[in-house]
């Protein structure tokens, strides 16, 4: 396990370098030859239809699966190589990730723990006030709402000021108070020089803070392009079409 | 979370970016905290392993028939039935918490060593067998009348080896099975051949124990022991990473 001396992160290269990711179930190729980078300061939408394998391809770059081929960098190191590269990443998950039986400050600051951050309490304390969660920083997880857990996990997944935050639907659940908390810590991260990669089925959410979007389909990237050169009508059309054809 | 420096990230500080990753102790400690203060709220494992060892007790006391076999020749075996069977309980729970809400994957993309998850989930699981342990075993000598006085702590020192054993291997198959619909029944059935030669040293070392036989006599099986511990908590730690692959 390294400690903070050995952790060398390259802040000159992407932030994330996907090359070739391949992962096979069985004989099914989930996610089947992904090429992608995402930079410091920018922000993949990542939209397809169910099955497409855009949790697969998190679950790759979160580092809970072993490509099947092909190598996943996070700061230029690779992610089953090392805990240095585990610790820049944060999660967002269809689960809360939560223990039902600690309150939401206990529960972010064993995360702020396990990623080695200073003054773990006081991270965990900014991090609930960021999701405007704090006044239930005593509450047991399982006696909060659907949504108010889904603030908690991302206070989690945030409380290590992760350089990659990776994101599945994490609008879930989400009332219009916590979804505008979630968006406004996902643009502060993201103008702050952290990479974000948001799945999403929600076409105008992901648009909202991209910089890039791609749609996945059958485990490949079949669009892939700046949000700038985006005509979003167009590929709302062009999306909706697309995932009604794989329903 | 506003006091980081605005700007490129290459340039940039965060006062909560990690600075000093867990070691695999550190971690291991940090995890098995977390799992005893869940128990410590909930209750639900060690009560229930509690009533069953108190249950089984009250069971074999029935149905023993003094007139024909002594206590301190029944109490060895009973005791460490109750101790296999109760310790189970507790380590259906290991993993059970952590695959309620998923945590299970952010235990896993945390930045800690998959060693340091088996560790911290096997010290908890021992200290959760451990405090069974204190509670049924003068339970059991009131309920056999045996006199353990002058054996209280070899005794305990047994216990807590067979606990490192019995949790060695039970936390390895906990998490193996806690994925499967039939986790509950898997559990035991995978455990127990490998708790076989662990508890039968225990219980042939306090049998020597509690006759008062020379120490002399109890030492190979206490040699058995101490190996079976040996293997098991090294071939554990170094399979568990592999049990954690999907």
């Amino acid at each position: 396990m390294p400690g903070a001396a050995e952790i060398v992160i390259d802040a000159n290269r992407p932030v994330v370098e996907a090359e070739g990711l391949v992962r096979v179930f069985g004989g099914r190729r989930a996610v089947d030859g992904v090429d992608f980078t995402i930079g410091a300061g920018e922000c993949l939408a990542l939209f397809g239809p169910n099955g497409a394998g855009k949790t697969t391809l998190l679950r790759l770059l979160a580092g809970l699966l072993a490509p099947s081929e092909g190598i996943c960098r996070v700061g230029g190191v690779r992610l089953r190589e090392g805990a240095a590269a585990r610790a820049q990443v944060g999660l967002v998950s269809h689960t809360s990730m939560l223990y039902g039986a600690l309150t939401a400050h206990e529960n972010v600051e064993f995360a702020a723990r396990l990623y080695g951050v200073r003054d773990p309490s006081d991270a965990a304390r900014r991090a609930l006030a960021e999701m405007r969660v704090a006044d239930r920083a005593n509450a047991p997880v399982r006696a909060l709402s659907r949504g108010l857990q889904q603030r908690v996990s991302i206070a989690r997944a945030i409380v290590h000021a992760p350089r990659l935050l990776l994101c599945d639907e994490p609008y879930t659940g989400l009332d219009e108070s916590g979804s505008a908390a979630l968006t406004a810590a996902l643009a502060d991260r993201r103008d702050r020089g952290a990479a974000l990669l948001l799945v999403t089925h929600n076409l105008g959410e992901g648009l909202a803070l991209a910089s890039h979007a791609a749609v996945m389909r059958r485990g490949r990237f079949v669009r892939h392009e700046a949000r700038a050169t985006l005509d979003v009508a167009a590929y709302a059309t062009e999306y909706r079409e697309l995932a009604t054809a794989d329903a | 979370m506003r006091d980081a420096i605005i700007g490129p990230r290459a340039a940039s500080v965060s006062a909560n970016e990690p600075t000093n990753l867990p070691g695999v102790l550190h971690a291991a400690w940090l995890i098995a905290r977390k799992d005893l203060a869940i128990e410590f709220r909930t209750r639900t494992a060690f009560f229930s392993s509690i009533v069953f060892a108190l249950l089984g007790l009250t069971i074999f006391y029935f149905a023993w028939d003094p007139t024909a076999v002594a206590a301190i020749d029944i109490a060895p075996g009973v005791l460490w039935v109750i101790f296999t069977f109760s310790g189970l309980l507790g380590l259906q729970r290991s993993f059970g918490v952590e695959q309620a809400d998923g945590a299970m994957d952010a235990l896993l993309a945390a930045p800690v060593d998959r060693e340091a998850i088996y560790l911290g989930k096997a010290l908890a699981n021992v200290l959760f067998v451990a405090g069974v342990q204190a509670i049924a075993l003068p339970a059991l000598a009131l309920f056999y009348s045996v006199p353990l006085g002058g054996v209280w702590l070899p005794l305990a020192g047994i216990a807590l080896l067979a606990a490192v054993g019995i949790v060695a291997v039970g936390t390895l198959f906990s998490a193996m099975a806690v994925n499967t619909r039939l986790a509950e029944l898997l559990l035991p059935m995978l455990s127990l051949p490998f708790f076989l030669p662990i508890v039968t040293a225990a219980a042939q070392t306090t049998a020597r124990l509690v006759a008062g036989r020379p120490a002399a006599e109890a030492w190979p099986w206490l040699r058995i022991l101490l190996g079976f511990d040996l293997v098991f908590v090294v071939a554990c730690a170094v399979a568990f990473p592999y049990t954690l692959d999907e």
